[in-house]
Formats: C-alpha cells, structure tokens, sequence
C-alpha cells in the first residue's frame, strides 16, 4: 500500500470518526450532508431542506421552471440577501460611530485609522445602493410576468411596502456621514415632506426634530435607520416571504 | 343532470318512439323535459294487457281443449317489450367499450299476462305450450349516468425539482457572485465623503439621493404639492399598491397583457429619464447642463468621475 493510499484511508476514517461523533451527530440533524453516511437520494434530499432552519425558508421541492436563472434572475433572493450584507456591515459600522457632532470625524477615522473600516463603510453605501436597484428590478421582473395576479395580488401590495422601507432606510442612512452632501441631500428630501397638505409642517419639524437639520436630525435618523425600519422591513420580509409560499410558491410558468 | 351523449339520447329516443307508437322528434322532446310525457297514453295499454288474463284464467276449460287462444294472448304483450329488446343491445355493446360512461339499465321483467294460465295448459297439453315467449326478460336504457372517480384529484400534478441541490447551488453562486462584485466595488471605488456639514453654506445645486431626483426634477416643472406630494403619494404609492387589484386581467403571458406591459415600460422610460436628467443634467440653479462640457454635478458620482 501506497503512502499516498495509507494517507486516504487514514483521513477517511479519521473524517467518519469526526462525522459520526456525538458532538456532530447533536449538532447536524438528520440527513444533513455533514453526518457520517449521507448519501444522495431523494429522501436525504428533502432531510436537507426540512432540518435545517434556515433552508427551511424554502420548499422540499420547487417548480422546476423556476429554478431557471433566466425567470427569477435570483432578484428577490439577491435583495434578501444585500439586506444581510447591509446588517452585518451596518452592525460592524455602529462600533465606531456616534451620531452626534463627532459623527464626522468617525467617519474620517473610519476610513483613516481603522482596519477594513473604509472597505466595510464602502461596501455599507454601495450595498445600499445596489439593494435599491435590486429591489426595483425584482418589482419590474414580478410585473413583467403578471406575477403579482391572484392569489399574489396582496404579496405585491407587501412588496411595494418593502420598496419603501428599502427606499427609507437608504434615505435614513443618507445622513449619517455628516457632510456636506448628506446634510443638503437630507434637506432637500425633507423639504419635499413639508409640501404635505394640511400636516406639512408637523411631518418636515417631526422628520428633522426642529425646523432644519441639526445633529438632533442625526441622532433621530440614526435611531430610525439601525433600530426601527430594520425592525419593521424584517417583519413585512417574514411575511413576503411566507405569503410566497402560501400563495403557491413562484409563479408561472408564463 | 349528467349531459347524456346525443347518440344515446337519440337511440333511446327512438326507442322510446317504437315502443309508445309516437314519433322520435316528440320522444326526444319528451326525454328533454320540452313537453309532458306521454306515459298516461301507455298505462291504459298496460292495463288491457293486466285485463286479458282474465279471460285467459277464466276460460282454463276451452284452454285444455284447444291452446291456441292462450298462445295467441301473450303476443300482444310481447309486442312492447320486444322493440326495446332489441335497441338496448347495440347501446349495451357499445358501452362495454366505452370506459368513461356507464349504462344504467333497469331490468324490466315483464310477466306476460298468461304466467298464471300455465298450469292448466301444463296439466293437458305440455309440448305444445312453448314457455319462452311467455317470460320475457327484457331491458330498457333508462339514463345514463357518467363516471365519477370517487377521489378526485384537486389540481394537476406540477413538474417539480428538489431544492437541495437545484435551487440552492444556483441561488449560492448567485449569492457569492454578488458577494465578489460588491468587494471589487468597493475595493475601487471610495463612498464619497465632503466637508464636514454645515447648514450656512449651501451646495449648488442641492441634490438629494439618486433614487428621488426624479422627483426632484419634477419640482422643478410643477407646483411642489403637485410634484412633491400629489405624485408620490397618489401615483407612487396607493395607484402603486392597488395595481393587481385594477388590473383584473387574469392572463399573465405578455402577449395577452400588451396595455399593462406598455403602463409599466412607459413608466420605467418615464422615471428613468427624469432620474438621468436630475443626476446628469441639472447644474447650479437647476439649469441644464451638459455632462461632456459642464462636468457632472453630482457628488455622490465624486469618485467615479476621478476614478484612474
């Protein structure tokens, strides 16, 4: 026998050892690929989806059209999945920024001093911006097939309230950096809330927690941007995606 | 009621027509419920036959001496019968083929009238009595009645894929493909960053973000209550949201949806260019500009511009 073969077989049964452990075994449900003996059939094929919590968003099995890149183009699963990348960049952001008249020079230390930090802050903005774009396109490619008819009509009203949030949420952000671009930016939007019928004024002195933008402003922006639409998009998202597969999973075939 | 097929209607029509002296427009009129059946016209007839044993049972003596009456009284009898006899076995042939229909038939066993005189013609004169045409066993189609599964399967099977691997291997290359993209982006490309704010000093022109300089473009055509509330709200949102529940139209190939398709392209051009003109077009005092001669007045594009 071969060193080369020993070395196979040593690593084969050190890795069935390690595999079918106890400690794998508690950690790895049933017919997870990562158990000793998983073998490819359509039942452990199934065990795949159904034992893992977060597979478990999707169906054991889909329309078979769907699966196409060419339908879907993976929008809406790409959208999910910048929301994800903007948290954890979001998160990793909030060590080293105070939105308060120090925001500014975090920022510049961020990008200055700080390891990754303007990498991550860059991925954070462009995320945003993609994910707006991603976002809308999923809405353009969900039209386009007529998928938002019966019995989607309602999913596509939670889409359009998703919309907004994302659109919210890159808008909150907006004024983070605290230059001159964001506050202008932030001024001009706000400005357009203030032409509201009636409540004008209220909504523009609520928005900007004065009559114009002030690190108060920063302070209420950031409290809305990492804490509530993050809350509120994550509950009409369960619900999206529930009422995906409620609705009969994805539409067409066209 | 079940939708009988029309060529059993019309056999059975005729049938019915031999049988009750009628003609076969009026069976068929009859068997479709347009006019009043004409069963009272059979029942007398039934019952001249229902009468004829008597006389049958009451002449047993004369019977001994000379069977030929009593052999002649169930040829009227027989008559009926006989005509449906003969219809319903081409029907009932037929239907043993056909898998999807099935023939209630009802067996009709008619007792000639002379079923109570065969113990005296027995008694004298057994070789000459022949008993078959005097029991009659005949058939009659009566309805038919379609084929129903007992279970029936509520929708059509669907072709489907296992998600493990089919749409999870995809949807991870999708992912680490965005993944990639998003690091070589940023990579190169610095998110930009002004000088610190500074409410005195005002920018011009005043940008807002990429996604709402459409808006903002319009506010510069119309009344801002118009543009900056009126739009958004009512075309953006509410027309937005109520969208499937406008368009009623249940088709969802393109072909067969033209004006909605063309609703949306219009809008995408729509918001599109006004999104490009802001973003591109609009200089100081939101006066027209020309990106190749002006430069771009957009600060959110700072790095892109300087980009080697």
């Amino acid at each position: 026998m071969s060193f080369r073969d020993r070395l196979k077989e040593t690593r084969a049964k050190a890795s069935d050892g390690f595999r079918g452990g106890k400690l794998m075994s508690s950690i790895f449900r049933p017919g997870s690929p990562f158990r000793k003996g998983y073998v490819d059939s359509p039942r452990n094929r199934s065990y795949v989806v159904m034992n893992n919590v977060l597979y478990h968003l999707h169906p054991v099995k889909v329309k078979r059209h769907g699966v196409r890149l060419s339908y879907t183009l993976c929008l809406g699963g790409l959208s999910f999945f910048l929301f994800i990348v903007l948290t954890i960049t979001g998160i990793w952001l909030m060590f080293y920024f105070r939105p308060t008249e120090l925001a500014y020079v975090d920022i510049q230390n961020l990008q200055t001093t700080i390891a990754f930090g303007s990498l991550v802050r860059n991925m954070h903005r462009w995320g945003a911006h993609l994910m707006v774009l991603v976002v809308f396109l999923h809405m353009s490619r969900v039209f386009y097939h007529g998928a938002y008819k019966a019995p989607r009509e309602f999913n596509w009203v939670i889409g359009v309230i998703l919309l907004l949030l994302t659109l919210l949420l890159s808008f909150t952000g907006y004024l983070l950096p605290w230059d001159q671009l964001a506050i202008w930016a932030v001024t001009v939007g706000g400005n357009m809330a203030g032409y509201v019928p009636v409540v004008g004024a209220q909504v523009k002195f609520g928005l900007f927690a004065g009559l114009e933008a002030t690190t108060a402003t920063l302070l209420r922006f950031y409290v809305l941007h990492v804490l509530f639409f993050p809350f509120i998009i994550v509950i009409f998202m369960a619900v999206h995606f529930w009422r995906v597969r409620k609705d009969g999973g994805i539409s067409g075939p066209l | 009621m079940v939708d009988i097929p029309e060529h059993l209607l019309q056999r059975s029509a005729e049938a019915r027509a031999k049988a009750l002296g009628i003609s076969v427009e009026q069976a068929m009129a009859e068997m479709k419920g347009q006019s009043d059946p004409t069963i009272i016209s059979k029942e007398p007839e039934v019952k001249v036959i229902d009468e004829t044993p008597a006389p049958a049972a009451e002449t047993p003596a004369p019977a001994t001496e000379t069977p030929a009456p009593a052999a002649e009284t169930p040829a009227p009898a027989a008559e009926t019968p006989a005509p449906a006899a003969e219809t319903v076995a081409p029907v009932k042939e037929e239907h043993a083929a056909e898998t999807t229909e099935k023939v209630a038939a009802v067996k009709i066993e008619e007792k000639a009238p002379i079923a109570k005189t065969p113990p005296p013609a027995k008694a004298d004169a057994p070789d000459e009595v022949d008993f078959a045409p005097d029991v009659k066993v005949t058939q009659r189609l009566l309805t038919v009645v379609k084929a129903k599964p007992i279970q029936k399967p509520v929708k059509e099977p669907i072709d489907k894929v296992n998600t493990w691997p089919h749409l999870m291997l995809p949807e991870f290359v999708a992912l680490m493909a965005m993944t990639a993209f998003l690091i070589f982006l940023s990579a190169i490309l610095q998110a930009p960053l002004l000088e610190e704010a500074n409410p005195n000093v005002t920018p011009n022109p005043a940008k807002a973000p990429w996604y709402f300089l459409g808006l903002q473009e319009m506010l510069s055509y119309w009344d801002p209550q118009i543009a900056g509330v009126m739009i958004p709200t009512v075309v953006g949102l509410i027309l937005w949201m109520a969208f499937p529940y406008i368009d009623r139209n249940p088709e969802t190939h393109p072909s067969k949806r033209k004006f909605a398709i063309m609703f949306y392209t219009f809008f995408l051009a729509g918001a599109g260019t006004l999104t490009i003109i802001g973003v591109l077009f609009r200089g100081p005092g939101w006066n027209w500009v020309y990106p190749w001669i002006d430069g771009i007045w957009f600060d959110d594009l700072l790095d892109w511009i300087h980009f080697e």
